[in-house]
């Protein structure tokens, strides 16, 4: 995927290693962006068929292909493999990739860390997916594992799934350790803070959340294996504890999960849309105090996750008040973004046709999430398909589209191949048509009375669910177009330049395409 | 033509048959019954107003941009790149907006959290997989279990009107008094949701939830658990019954009286064959779902009944494991939740059907003996 020389160096440089060596045991931010990148993309086909089982099921009222046991394993899976297998190593990718490019650095500040972070995700997974063929299944309880659902009624495979988990979370926090380390110690001599470009800065942000919250999520799991294994009662009422605590840690790590989830989408969107406007993004520093802003404040409103579970109404009201209140500055973004593009040089390649449905798709998932913070309204909207919308729309059009607007955008630095861009365009709009049909409906099934993490329903929701499963088929299905777009890129396409994007600025465009296995031996000097 | 036309017709409407009949493209939330549902919707349709508008705005410079500014149309880029007025009223006018539905919504909850001056007291708690229904001050109580046959879940039979949203026995409530909810579980979280009332809340095993609700116009109301709690938490469906205080007041008589029957029953000297009876019945409603209607269960999570050792050998140890449950898997206790006669007559059911034969019964009165003496 890379070139084997360095061109400029004088300088004993061997290539990268020959066979399955070179993928074992790299430091090389390249290689490692690569295998995180391919990674999350099997992990997102293999959390997309659990999802395209879900959708067959629910295609019409009545069961007709899984039972409710097995359906219940279905959407916990799909859950957990799509956040932590999909969604966050491919953010870890571009990275590992883009970072020690957009700030001048030769590598990631702890290489051989980087190694290993990469290689437990593997390990976990494989943990986490051989439990779909442990005795009793696996686990049934919905990637948000409240006990005692999961704890005295879980099946055996609960205990191995906690094991998944904590090596994840060593692999996250490692990896943003990492981050941190790079982006503070390693930016090129003239690269002050408030001139690193916004992908960074997201980045830095996101790896602060990521300490903070990891050990969190880690302790919530610890506390289950004690319980489950070990006769502790930390969730269990008749020996002293209390469900309700763990929906308190969950959260206190699950919000701050998702924003880990969409702010470096934020970064790398704050790169395409100037790119294809050919202006300056506009506000950069507002931006930047906006995803400060975001960070800080995902601390305070775990519990709107929590509205329905009877905790006193001081505390209803603060996580209500505090929740409306992240709004403003993720508004404050999507103004941005849209004034970057007003009275711009626009064209519509297929990172901006991605980057232009982000905006649009994720502004539309953060309108129901504001929704869903009006507390009292919350108790209608709670548990139902209307949550599911919501958050597909800022996970699907947010982070996903974020990725593939990402990979066009620097596929060609990756490769040295223009990728096809008719195809390209292909992709997008059957993602687009397909996701809408998949999603928009829920929010109607949700304020229709249809709840969530059910395989059958009343006959009233028929319709819109029919509706949904043809465009979840279609969407599922147009990834594979992406698959082979990617390989057939990989494999040839047109030569790419340096800067193959007229609009783009930054240091990553300064290397040639592809980059070298080795760039910025030499810091270079930023203005 | 017309032959095509009728074969076009004749397949459309085969095609369409089953939806077509209970065709629903509902897309809103509905006001509800009651003065909490209203304000919800209010709520509800306020902030979706605002949205919308936002939306209108953000999207419509965004579109015209796309429609005016493109470099294909030889548009040239503008330099502008930051404008601090702009950035500061753009925060605080969201800011105010914000601030603005803060208020109602305030409002709103801290009604749906006073609870006091109830004039009707009901315990409900979920279970896996049904809700208990517990007239506190009246003594009487009784499950609500999902009453749709399997045929219809399996495809086998035509699906009814109220597919996956019917029970065995609802809720009964008076109309236009204060309910008051006292929600627990028994197992794991479970949520009792009634759209139409506004009204959900956790039931949380271990603890007690309160809410209420007060219905302005007579009708039957349907809900379902809205917290994942294993296997069938799709069909574990919520149905009350709101009617006029007369008609409550009397079927309030009505179920005392049933109770206070149910409990001198306990005393009555009982057949083999009234107690097959009664089991069967009992079985069905409680046990079945996970034990199955005949017998054979799921192992290794729910073991086989018919021609198992336990209803066929140790009677003590059937009686030890129907009565306190086996902690660590998911047999509950039945001995807090079914009366002795029920009790009695399932052990009794499952000693004898699917040719277990052994010709033992338990009585009513054994049962209460043996919860009596531990």
């Amino acid at each position: 995927m890379s070139a084997v020389a360095d061109t400029h160096s004088q300088e004993h440089h061997h290539g990268p290693a020959k066979g399955i060596s070179r993928w074992l045991l790299t430091t090389n931010h390249k290689d490692i962006g690569s295998m995180y990148l391919i990674f999350s993309f099997a992990m997102f086909l293999l959390g997309g068929s659990m999802a395209m089982v879900i959708r067959a099921e629910l295609f019409q009222p009545g069961l007709q292909i899984v039972q409710p046991e097995f359906f219940n394993q279905m959407t916990t899976m799909h859950g957990l493999i799509m956040v932590f297998g999909a969604v966050m190593p491919a953010f870890v990718g571009l990275a590992n990739w883009m970072l020690p490019l957009m700030i001048g650095a030769p590598d990631m500040a702890l290489p051989r860390m980087n190694n290993w972070s990469f290689w437990l995700l593997p390990c976990a997974f494989l943990i986490l997916v051989s439990t779909l063929f442990m005795e009793g299944g696996a686990p049934n309880f919905g990637w948000t594992f409240y006990a005692p659902l999961s704890t005295t009624y879980g099946p055996p495979s609960t205990t191995f799934f906690i094991f998944a988990i904590h090596i994840m979370g060593v692999s996250s926090i490692m990896g943003a350790i990492n981050v941190i380390a790079t982006i503070l110690n390693m930016r090129a001599p003239g690269m002050k803070m408030m001139k690193m470009p916004l992908f960074v800065w997201t980045w830095l942000i996101t790896a602060f959340l990521l300490i903070a919250v990891m050990p969190v999520l880690a302790g919530a799991v610890t506390m289950m294996l004690m319980d489950i294994n070990f006769g502790t009662s930390f969730f269990d009422a008749s020996g002293g504890g209390d469900p309700v605590l763990f929906q308190h840690v969950f959260w206190f790590f699950g919000h701050p999960e998702v924003y880990i989830m969409i702010l470096p989408a934020f970064g790398a969107i704050s790169h395409i849309v100037p790119a294809f406007s050919r202006k300056p993004l506009f506000g950069y520093a507002s931006m930047v105090y906006a995803v400060g802003a975001i960070a800080l404040l995902s601390f305070l409103v775990w519990a709107h996750h929590m509205f329905t579970v009877g905790i006193p109404l001081a505390g209803q009201l603060f996580f209500m008040y505090a929740t409306l209140l992240i709004a403003v500055p993720t508004g404050v973004k999507v103004f941005n973004w849209v004034t970057t593009m007003f009275r711009g040089s626009l064209s519509f390649e297929a990172p901006m046709l991605f980057a232009v449905a982000f905006i649009i798709l994720f502004t539309i998932g953060g309108f129901s999430g504001l929704m869903l913070a009006i507390a009292p309204a919350d108790f209608q909207y709670h548990d139902t398909y209307f949550v599911v919308a919501h958050f597909h729309y800022v996970l699907v059009p947010g982070a996903i589209f974020g990725i593939f607007a990402s990979a066009y955008f620097w596929l060609p630095k990756w490769t040295g191949h223009m990728y096809d861009e008719t195809l390209a365009k292909t992709h997008f709009w059957l993602s687009f048509i397909g996701m809408n049909l998949a999603f928009f409906p829920m929010h109607f099934l949700g304020l229709a009375g249809m709840p969530r993490r059910i395989p059958d329903y009343a006959l009233q929701f028929s319709d819109f669910n029919m509706v949904s499963s043809i465009g979840a088929f279609m969407f599922g299905v147009t990834q594979l177009l992406f698959l082979f777009i990617v390989v057939k890129c990989v494999r040839g396409g047109e030569k790419a330049a340096a800067k193959p994007w007229d609009g783009a600025e930054g240091l990553e465009w300064t290397v040639p395409s592809p980059a070298p296995y080795h760039t910025f031996s030499t810091p270079p000097e930023v203005k | 033509m017309r032959v095509h036309a009728k074969r076009a017709v004749a397949l459309a409407a085969g095609l369409l048959s089953p939806a077509v009949v209970m065709a629903d493209w509902t897309m809103n939330m509905a006001p509800g019954v009651t003065g909490t549902s209203n304000q919800i919707f209010s709520l509800h349709m306020t902030i979706l107003w605002i949205c919308v508008a936002i939306g209108v705005v953000v999207f419509g410079v965004m579109f015209w941009s796309i429609f005016a500014h493109r470099k294909s149309q030889g548009a040239k880029p503008a330099n502008f790149h930051e404008n601090t007025v702009v950035e500061i009223l753009w925060t605080i006018i969201p800011l105010a907006i914000l601030v603005a539905m803060a208020v109602p919504a305030t409002a709103t909850l801290v009604e749906m959290y006073d609870t006091s001056e109830s004039e009707v007291d009901i315990k409900v708690t979920g279970y896996q997989w049904r809700w208990r229904y517990e007239y506190i001050n009246d003594d009487f109580g009784y499950f609500s279990s999902l009453s749709t046959p399997r045929e219809q879940i399996e495809n086998r039979q035509a699906k009814g009107e109220n597919y996956l949203l019917e029970v065995d026995n609802p809720l009964v409530i008076p109309v236009g008094k204060k309910v008051r909810f006292l929600l627990t579980a028994n197992d794991v979280i479970h949520s009792w949701w009634v759209p139409e009332f506004g009204v959900k809340k956790d039931a949380i095993p271990g603890f007690i939830n309160e809410t209420w609700t007060r219905v302005d116009e007579p009708g039957i109301y349907r809900g379902q658990c809205t917290e994942l709690c294993g296997k069938d938490h799709g069909f574990m469906p919520v149905v009350v019954e709101a009617v006029p205080e007369e008609e409550y007041n009397a079927w309030v008589a009505e179920q005392r009286a049933a109770a206070e029957a149910e409990r001198q029953l306990t005393e009555k000297d009982w057949t083999l064959e009234e107690l097959m009876e009664r089991g069967e019945k009992a079985y069905a409603s409680a046990c079945a779902s996970c034990h199955q209607p005949d017998g054979t269960g799921m192992p290794p999570a729910f073991p086989a009944l018919k021609g198992s050792q336990i209803a066929t050998e140790d009677m003590a140890a059937h009686i030890d494991i129907v009565v306190n449950g086996k902690s660590g898997t998911a047999m509950q206790a039945f001995g807090g939740q079914l009366s002795e006669v029920d009790l009695a007559a399932v052990i009794t059911y499952e000693r004898n059907a699917w040719g277990n034969n052994t010709g033992e019964m338990v009585t009513p009165k054994e049962i209460f003996d043996y919860k009596n003496q531990e």
